[in-house]
């Protein structure tokens, strides 16, 4: 029950949301997402003590075998505690901001929480598959309303991207459903269904395409960066918090079991994709402008580095992968969030405008620092142990691909290091004369993520619990 | 046959209606009477085929499966005659004697989902033809509408032709009329009953307006009144489709027969998947968009017909409710805007939001997102292709072509939602909106549970 209240929670709130007014849909968002952080840490305790109270099974459509089944593993608590963490993060950076028609505003982010946690907890894949595309339509909806000038063709070549790619998913669904002996959609019967090689080389693609295209993994990810910089930034934190999480935890819920020979067999392939990814998103990287292409595409080079530790194959790599789940989504959203405050201080994104703000704003200098260096991966903040461990993953698969991925972490400290400077040292100009420090909502949600990206880098324990039964059971699969 | 029965009668009856009833606005009301009366009796008759069919003097077989889908066709109608009843009187004089041709058409489609013996296909496509040849030129004084109706009828004879060529070599062939006793090519194909079944193909495409014999539909959808455009392109579409189902599936099943057919079909349906799409693409009025649309939706349900099982005519039953539902509720909107443009659309959600609030819900059904009806009619006809096994092919073009269909109904969206503009909009009534969500709630109702219609068959 707890499962299914995560994902009703922000589904009803965002309905009343809806039919709100004035300050009514920030603080029915605010009540809604501190309500799920509440019930997402309760699922935590409960993940400890009885696993099995996570599950739900009820009947749907037992014509076509499907039932509504949700429950909750060590990933999917993990990532339902992202999630809910995320949107409160994020309802906390915009409480002051005024949206116009903010009760459709809150309303879609709302829906769109629930359609994400929803994705997180299915363990029937055409309940997965329905909130796949939920959570991506008001989505859809909160980029073209409220983006920047290019938003609508730039929002509709993201759809268009993620519906075709979803649908091939639905292909390889059905035709996987024929293939179950009991003709179900429930995760066990997927995964227990023997397919030939021949079937699994081909359906690998059905579903890789899908995942890929969400992540985004080069040469899938064409429509990121305009999409990143073209919304608003609240959701821009969504799509690179957590939506790009779906990709990822697909690959690890719906892929490596369902098709573990297709998965071997490609498996050279995607890492060799993500590679290239990784050196070519850090490479232009280097040479952005815009402070958010920019973190849009160190975005696509820390995925490309996670989708290339899914599919090496070992235990430890898939460990890293599955904190750095969390840790990733913490980190960007830390780094959205400083861009956020920019923006709304300065009113520009562009970094030759910028620089001198630690001056002005030192409180605002520290937390950046600190959530950029966490973003390189430095010790004792929260993305050294993942990347740690994803890289020995890539190294014992094999060494080259770890010489050329880790060019990732170089580049990576060459394009944030020079960011930092850019933006806050150096001297200042007449705009960035006008700034002023933190406000104290501002500093309560930035001091909440360097909270977190400290503590788990100093002590990655009880993350690295919390997933340890998903490694286990992934890792023998291939 | 219940349901035949009655819409004939309430054909005869609203003839007459407009002879007694002076003020045309009440005749609406009688229309839906007589329609909610038909919707009755032939729900009365259910109980009596739960257990199996039956078959009247070897002409009409009474199934299921013929039964829930009139119950779907009728009610449907119901819907159109609640959202757009209102506007048959815009288009001409003789306001009843249009209800009395709908009802004509109806009694048309509910033969074609019962009928047994070629003789009897052969008269209910021509009864749910030839009243359509005269709704599309019932607007008289436009030139337009007048070149519809021709256009309709000239194509109408001739797939007639063909049609009638085709039952007779299938007569030579087989020896009967009887769909069920023709026995064709269980073990060898006769040349004979292989032209047949191919000028049946060629006639019934036309009829469902599959590529290549899809030129008129443009047209004529265009240059008729859009009032009837709205019925033509939904619950007709799905009568005739129901005769070409129910032609294969009983009269040319099993043996090496089928594998030949077959492959023409998929021809035909990837040639319309792709023709269809690509025109919509182009298109610059939301109506004639729609009546592309109407081709590529019937690309999706060919799907039913080639892969020849249960999960298809299941889809095919979803399939005609979703798809009619939707694109009843975006006529209904559309005749009460101005501009038929997508420019027409700019703007609407802040003009007219539940009006807006329905269309894109309709939309996404017809494009086949989840929580709509669409994504549910399409989940079976993909799987139904899919368990054929040979398909996967034309499969995969069926997706590429719904991702393209998600560019040009979601034109539609950008302009309701994103774009700046003033609609020039008709006042809306509150019965229009409360038809406007029941179909809303149709709509959403399937897409969460398919088994509320499907539990049925």
């Amino acid at each position: 029950m707890l499962t299914v209240l995560l994902i009703l929670i922000p589904f009803i709130a965002g309905l009343i949301t809806f039919g709100l007014k004035g300050s009514g849909p920030k603080v029915l968002g605010m009540i809604s997402s501190l309500a799920t952080v509440t019930l997402a840490i309760g699922t935590w305790c409960r993940f400890r003590t009885a696993p099995e109270s996570l599950n739900l099974v009820a009947n749907w459509i037992p014509q076509l075998g499907s039932q509504f089944r949700v429950g909750l593993d060590g990933m999917g608590v993990m990532l339902c505690l992202l999630t809910a963490i995320a949107f409160l993060l994020i309802f906390i950076t915009i409480y002051n901001r005024n949206y116009e028609q903010s009760n459709s505003f809150y309303g879609l982010m709302l829906l769109s929480q629930a359609g994400l946690t929803g994705v997180f907890t299915a363990f029937d894949a055409l309940q997965f598959y329905i909130f796949w595309e939920l959570a991506l339509i008001p989505v859809y909806f909160l980029c073209s309303l409220w983006g920047g000038e290019k938003r609508i063709a730039v929002t509709f070549k993201f759809f268009i991207y993620t519906f075709l790619g979803s649908l091939l998913m639905l292909v390889g669904i059905i035709y996987l459903y024929f293939q179950t002996p009991d003709h179900s959609f429930s995760w066990t019967s997927f995964t227990g269904t023997q397919l030939s090689a021949g079937d699994q080389k081909w359906l690998f693609w059905l579903f890789f395409v899908a995942f890929a295209i969400k992540m985004p993994v080069f040469p899938f990810h064409t429509w990121q960066p305009d999409t990143y910089e073209q919304s608003p930034t609240p959701v821009t934190m969504i799509l690179s918090g957590v939506m790009v999480k779906m990709g990822l935890f697909g690959v690890i819920r719906w892929l490596l079991p369902v098709v573990p020979q297709g998965a071997a067999m490609w498996s050279d392939v995607v890492i060799v994709l993500s590679i290239i990814g990784i050196i070519y998103a850090s490479c232009i990287a280097m040479v952005q402008n815009d402070l958010k292409r920019l973190i849009a595409y160190s975005s696509i080079a820390h995925i490309g580095l996670m989708c290339a530790a899914i599919f090496a194959n070992n235990e430890q790599s898939l460990q890293g992968v599955l904190v750095q789940l969390f840790n990733h989504g913490i980190n960007i959203v830390g780094l959205w969030i400083v861009v956020e405050i920019i923006q709304q201080r300065l009113g520009v994104k562009n970094m030759d405008e910028l620089g001198g703000i630690a001056q002005k704003a030192p409180r605002l200098a520290i937390f950046l620092v600190i959530i950029s260096l966490a973003n390189i991966g430095l010790p004792l903040t929260n993305g050294f142990i993942g990347e740690f461990l994803m890289f020995s993953g890539l190294f014992q698969h094999n060494h080259w691909f770890m010489a050329f991925a880790g060019l990732g972490i170089i580049l990576s400290a060459v394009y944030t290091l020079n960011m930092i400077q850019k933006v806050i040292f150096g001297q200042g100009n007449t705009l960035t004369e006008t700034t002023t420090d933190l406000l104290p909502g501002e500093t309560l949600v930035l001091s909440l993520v360097v909270i977190m990206i400290i503590v788990l880098g100093v002590y990655p324990k009880p993350m690295l619990d919390l997933v340890s039964g998903t490694t286990e059971m992934a890792s023998k699969l291939f | 046959m219940n349901a035949l029965i009655s819409t004939a009668l309430s054909g005869v009856v609203m003839m007459f209606v407009g002879l007694f009833v002076r003020n045309k606005q009440h005749i609406k009301f009688f229309a839906i009477a007589a329609i909610l009366i038909a919707f009755v009796a032939n729900l009365m008759q259910y109980p009596s085929v739960q257990e199996g069919g039956y078959i009247m003097f070897g002409m009409i077989e009474v199934t299921k499966f013929g039964v829930l889908f009139n119950a779907v066709a009728l009610g449907a109608t119901l819907l159109y005659f609640i959202l757009s009843g209102g506007e048959f009187e815009k288009v001409g004089e003789h306001t009843s004697d249009y209800f009395a041709l709908v009802f004509f058409i109806l009694s048309g489609i509910t033969l074609a989902a019962t009928f047994s013996n070629l003789l009897m296909l052969f008269l209910a496509i021509e009864i749910m033809s030839i009243p359509q040849y005269i709704l599309a030129g019932s607007d008289k004084k436009n030139l337009k509408s007048n070149e519809a109706s021709l256009k309709y009828f000239l194509m109408g004879a001739f797939s007639t032709g063909i049609l009638l060529m085709g039952i007779t070599l299938i007569y030579g062939a087989a020896g009967s009329f009887n769909v069920t006793e023709l026995g064709l090519g269980a073990e060898s194909v006769h040349p004979l009953s292989l032209c047949g079944i191919i000028l049946m193909v060629f006639a019934l495409s036309f009829k469902v307006s599959a590529a290549p014999f899809h030129f008129w539909t443009p047209d004529v959808y265009d240059g008729s009144p859009t009032v009837f455009t709205s019925f033509m392109a939904t619950v007709v579409k799905a009568g005739a489709f129901i005769a070409f189902l129910r032609m294969f599936h009983t009269g040319f099943s099993g043996g090496a027969i089928s594998s030949h057919w077959t492959l023409i079909l998929s021809i035909i349906t990837a040639a319309t998947l792709i023709l269809g799409n690509f025109a919509a693409v182009f298109q610059q009025s939301v109506k004639r968009m729609l009546a592309y649309s109407s081709i590529a939706q019937a690309g999706f349900m060919l799907f039913a017909v080639i892969a020849l099982n249960n999960t298809g005519t299941q889809g095919v039953i979803l399939y005609a409710a979703a798809y009619s539902v939707a694109t009843i509720g975006i006529f209904a909107v559309l005749l009460k805007l101005k501009d038929y443009t997508f420019e027409g659309f700019n703007g609407l959600a802040r003009k007219e939001p539940l009006l807006a609030v329905a269309v894109t819900i309709f939309l996404f059904s017809l494009a086949g997102i989840p929580v709509t009806a669409g994504f549910f009619a399409k989940y079976f006809v993909l799987a139904a292709a899919v368990q054929h096994g040979h398909l996967l092919w034309l499969v995969l073009l069926a997706v590429l072509c719904a991702a393209i269909s998600v560019y040009y109904y979601f034109r539609v969206i950008i302009a309701m939602y994103f774009k700046q503009g003033d609609p020039g909009v008709e006042p809306v009534s509150g019965g229009f909106k409360a038809g406007l969500i029941l179909a809303i709630v149709i709509v959403l109702a399937l897409g969460l549970f398919p088994n509320l219609l499907l539990c049925y068959l």
